[in-house]
């Protein structure tokens, strides 16, 4: 049995300690926000937050996990950044299909915590690891701008 | 059943949660009381039923149904429920279509919510998303439900109120009776509304555009969007079921192989894995039937991946274990250099090309396409008390249902098909044979819940992989450097075949893809499709044969400029030439997207303002930068049309950065202009992935790409910053065109052409990939 904190509660799962996180989130624990595209870590649907750091859950095992804080998408609406990041994609009409959203809000909300004035290159660089089939790219681009801007031109409030 | 929430009729309200309003279902009706058929199907109304070949959308499975009493219901707190019957693949269906329902009834759309029809083509009409046709078919429709509730609903206000129902009004999810300024709300009205009989289609009173609230109005928000972004709503891939098992299936990787032998015994040894059924395969063709394997059932999707990579089996290729990309695109070269069939054929193209003093030959190749939804293909099954229940995400849920039905011999009406969100699905999501695998392991399974995931291995080994094509052009040009005329080959499997063992030669709708049906102003013009057999399953993919053909014409007709030193815009108007209205059928296109030639003329008139708009966007002409060049391109496509101008900068390496794009299109009626604009971005950068990067090739039968290290889709740091998207005025005097896949034919040859006149080197080849050498 491994125990695990997500989003602020502590679970416990009786998998082998090489089973991905993604699947113990989506398949044993019911939190299906965080989304299978490629096992690979190739494409960032499952990102998750681990310690604060973006990480691809489909190749992280819950062995590596255990006695850190793991967040996922579930949880971003209770972090302001996160919170501020949903309400710019739901403003900006981002999502299309909406299967690759949590994991580049997630991406997003990494960059804006380590980088809160990112420029175009920060954008590339922590947003290049999730690919959007739909192509919703620009949006994505905008609404991370609008967020960066809302949070320097209050003061840091979100 | 956590995550479904079942209404009354049976259809789950799949996807958000805000349907746990108090006033869900149940909360007394209503509208729904009872339904007779397709009392609004149009091929029943006397004026149609003359006309003998049916367009549109009551020529496709199940016709169209206008009956308010399948589509609409009222509580009575007022809340309007509206049935959406297409599926949600990022398009914005479910958004847009009660919005189209909710003008006409002249509802509050923040009192309206959307409930996920079941597949029921018998009840609700055509259910097929794809080929652009949502709207396209049902706006009116639609139209006509709205305006019907809302005229029982005044007829039942005047009727309690006892005044002529002339002097109530529907104005914002209220009536009003107009002399006294009485109001009451729809809800109070609605039991009684339902009773009243419902009016013909000829007494109908619709609203002028000028009156719409919100067709045309871009302040709708999406209606899934916030639980999209909170990680909540439900795609095909998030159905859990009570006692769920979860399975993967090692499958045939060549299409017609099959399973000669096995040993499960190492993957019963890993932790979780339950059991091991064998899918037997289905005989060629493909069709939708399941490919053949052996599936591995475990307590979880990553038991069974594990137990599946223990798995020892022998296969029997079958007929195409030899398909192998590099001699296929020999023997399709070959075919594209001989005379073939000729769908279209007027003057004597080849006589004049023959005694050309200039002459203009070209070729282009596209290779094979997967699809990539990103939530990859997934489909859940239970079977009980001889009903099976289906959760999957499909752009075809009659197909599923059928499918099903076929495989586990049971009628259709034993199949419940629930469609969930889809994460994506571009034509992949309209073939169903992911459904067929979990009903045959549910069954397998005595019935338990089974979750078939595939993986992404699996998905882009296992396709309906859009069609390699070799595209042969050629031209003679006139002294004024005008062609004389023109030849173009399609040479590319078609997909019949995937239906019709044998089938070969790209049929006349296939051919109507931007091949026949050009509406260039040359005197002398053949178009051929010669013969060439597929060795894989051949689907449709968004915007379909428009892919190849619009690359060549729009590639061939830059080239044209080029060889008649003309400024590439310039001639491409002059080539359309003047506007007019075009039968298809005068230019052999007796196909139209099965759309009627009079409601759905060709107009140049419209094409011209599309490449005027796009040029204008990018301000066409100006000096570039060096390394910079600007490219266009014209596609007309499921009736609309669609121009793009893109500006590239090349560097002395050869990268290509696009670096403005400009896509104008002109649709007719537009319901949502804020999805059209979404769909359009999207458009482009699919059409850059498929430009730069999209290849499928095959050696020994099997797909030689696997995931996303070999298989590129563009990234965040490929992508263009900004894409201008210019609409054309909305026209609500013509018939209404598509929107999800008419954007994405003319990205590929504009990126081309804008390479050509940055570097004078000419693409011939997707993808592009490496061919830029240092300049």
């Amino acid at each position: 049995m491994t125990t695990l904190t997500i989003n602020g509660k502590a679970h416990t799962v009786g998998v082998p300690e090489d089973t991905p996180l993604l699947w113990a989130l989506r398949d044993e624990l019911g939190l299906t926000g965080t989304k299978f595209g490629c096992g690979m870590g190739l494409c960032g649907a499952c990102t998750i937050h681990i310690d604060g750091v973006a990480v691809r859950s489909c190749i992280t095992p819950i062995s590596a996990a255990g006695g850190k804080q793991i967040n996922t998408i579930e949880h971003a609406e209770h972090d302001k950044t996160g919170a501020a990041l949903q309400a710019a994609w739901v403003e900006a009409g981002v999502p299309q299909c909406g299967y690759c959203q949590g994991g580049q809000i997630m991406s997003a909300m990494a960059l804006l915590k380590r980088t809160p004035k990112p420029n175009d290159g920060d954008i590339d660089e922590a947003m290049s690891g999730n690919l959007c089939r739909c192509g919703t790219y620009t949006r994505i681009r905008a609404a991370i701008k609008k967020v960066a801007n809302v949070t320097a031109s209050t003061g840091g409030k979100a | 059943m956590n995550d479904l929430i079942q209404n009354d009729t049976g259809a789950p309200e799949n996807v958000s949660r805000r349907l746990l309003l108090k006033s869900a279902a149940g909360a007394g009706l209503l509208l729904a009381v009872t339904h007779s058929g397709n009392l609004f199907a149009q091929a029943a109304t006397p004026a149609e039923a003359v006309e003998a070949v049916k367009y549109g959308g009551d020529s496709m499975p199940g016709g169209l149904v206008d009956n308010p009493l399948v589509f609409l219901s009222i509580g009575a707190d007022g809340v309007v429920s509206v049935i959406c019957h297409r599926s949600e693949m990022g398009q914005g269906v479910r958004t847009s279509i009660p919005m189209v329902v909710a003008d006409e009834l002249e509802a509050d759309f923040k009192r309206v919510r959307v409930i996920q029809a079941l597949g029921n083509e018998a009840r609700y009409g055509n259910q097929n998303t794809d080929g652009s046709r949502s709207l396209r078919h049902s706006m009116d429709p639609l139209r006509r439900v709205g305006a019907c509730g809302r005229m029982m609903l005044e007829a039942a206000a005047a009727a309690q109120w006892k005044v002529a129902p002339a002097e109530v009004q529907a104005r914002n999810h209220e009536l009003v009776h107009i002399p006294s300024g009485r109001k009451i709300g729809f809800g109070a009205v609605a039991l009684a509304a339902a009773k009243l009989p419902i009016p013909g289609r000829e007494t109908l009173k619709m609203k002028q555009p000028s009156q719409f609230r919100y067709i045309g109005k871009s302040d709708v928000a999406l209606i899934d969007g916030v639980d999209i972004v909170r990680g909540r709503a439900t795609y095909g891939t998030d159905v859990r079921l009570e006692g769920m098992v979860y399975a993967v299936v090692a499958r045939a990787a060549v299409v017609g192989g099959k399973v000669r032998s096995f040993d499960s015994a190492a993957a019963l040894k890993v932790p979780g894995v339950l059991r091991v059924i064998e899918i037997k395969s289905t005989p060629l063709p493909a069709g939708f039937n399941p490919l053949g394997g052996v599936a591995v059932v475990a307590r979880n999707t990553w038991s069974a991946i594990k137990g599946r990579e223990a798995l020892v089996i022998e296969w029997d290729d079958g007929p195409n274990g030899g398909y192998d990309s590099v001699e296929y695109r020999k023997t399709l070269e070959a075919a594209a250099r001989k005379p073939a069939k000729a769908l279209r054929d007027e003057g004597k193209t080849m006589d004049v090309l023959a005694a050309a003093k200039k002459r203009v030959t070209a070729e282009y190749y596209l290779p094979h396409l997967a699809h990539a939804t990103m939530e990859p293909p997934v489909a859940t099954a239970r079977i009980h008390d001889g009903l099976c229940e289906v959760w999957t995400s499909v752009q075809a849920p009659q197909a599923a249902v059928e499918i099903v039905a076929k495989h586990l011999g049971i009628k259709p009406e034993q199949v419940k098909v629930n469609v969930t969100l889809l994460g994506g699905g571009f034509g992949r999501k309209s073939k169903p044979d992911f459904a067929a695998e979990a009903a045959l392991l549910s069954k397998a399974m005595g019935g338990k819940p089974v979750k078939v995931q595939w993986t992404r291995e699996d998905d882009l080994q296992h396709d309906y992989y859009h069609a390699v094509s070799v595209q042969h052009f050629d031209s003679a040009l006139d002294d004024a450097g005008k062609p004389t005329a023109w030849l173009h080959r399609s040479a590319a499997p078609t997909i019949r075949s995937t239906f019709v063992a044998g089938a070969k030669g790209l049929g006349a709708g296939e051919m109507g893809h931007t091949a026949i049906n050009i509406p260039f102003q040359i005197p002398n013009i053949r178009i051929e499709t010669p013969e060439v057999e597929a060795q894989t399953r051949i689907g449709w993919f968004r915007s379909v044969y428009n892919i190849p053909h619009a690359f060549g014409v729009q590639s061939f007709v830059a080239e044209l400029a080029f060889a008649a030193k003309r400024d590439p815009k310039d001639y491409l108007l002059e080539l359309i030439g003047p506007a007019r209205r075009i039968d298809p059928r005068t230019l052999g296109d007796n196909t139209n997207y099965s759309e009627s030639p009079e409601r759905y003329p060709i107009d140049t008139g419209r094409m011209r303002g599309v490449i005027e708009l796009a040029a204008k966007g990018a301000r066409w002409g100006r000096k570039l930068p060096k390394g910079h060049g600007i490219g266009i391109a014209m596609a007309y496509s499921f009736m609309s049309y669609v121009a793009i101008a893109i500006e590239v900068a090349v560097d002395a390496k050869g990268a290509i950065r696009v670096v403005g794009v400009d896509t104008a299109i002109d649709c007719g009626p537009q319901v949502n202009p804020e999805r059209i604009r979404s769909q359009l971005e999207g458009a482009v950068i699919m059409g850059m992935t498929l430009a730069m990067h999209g290849e499928i090739s095959f050696k020994k039968g099997r797909a030689e790409q696997s995931n996303f290290h070999d298989h590129v889709l563009l990234r965040q740091s490929e992508a263009p910053h900004e894409i201008r998207v210019h609409l054309a005025p909305a026209n609500y005097s013509v018939s209404p065109g598509g929107v999800g896949e008419p954007g994405l034919p003319p990205v590929a040859p504009a990126l081309c052409n804008a390479i050509f006149a940055a570097t004078g080197k000419r693409i011939r080849q997707l993808p592009i990939a490496q061919q830029l050498v240092p300049l």
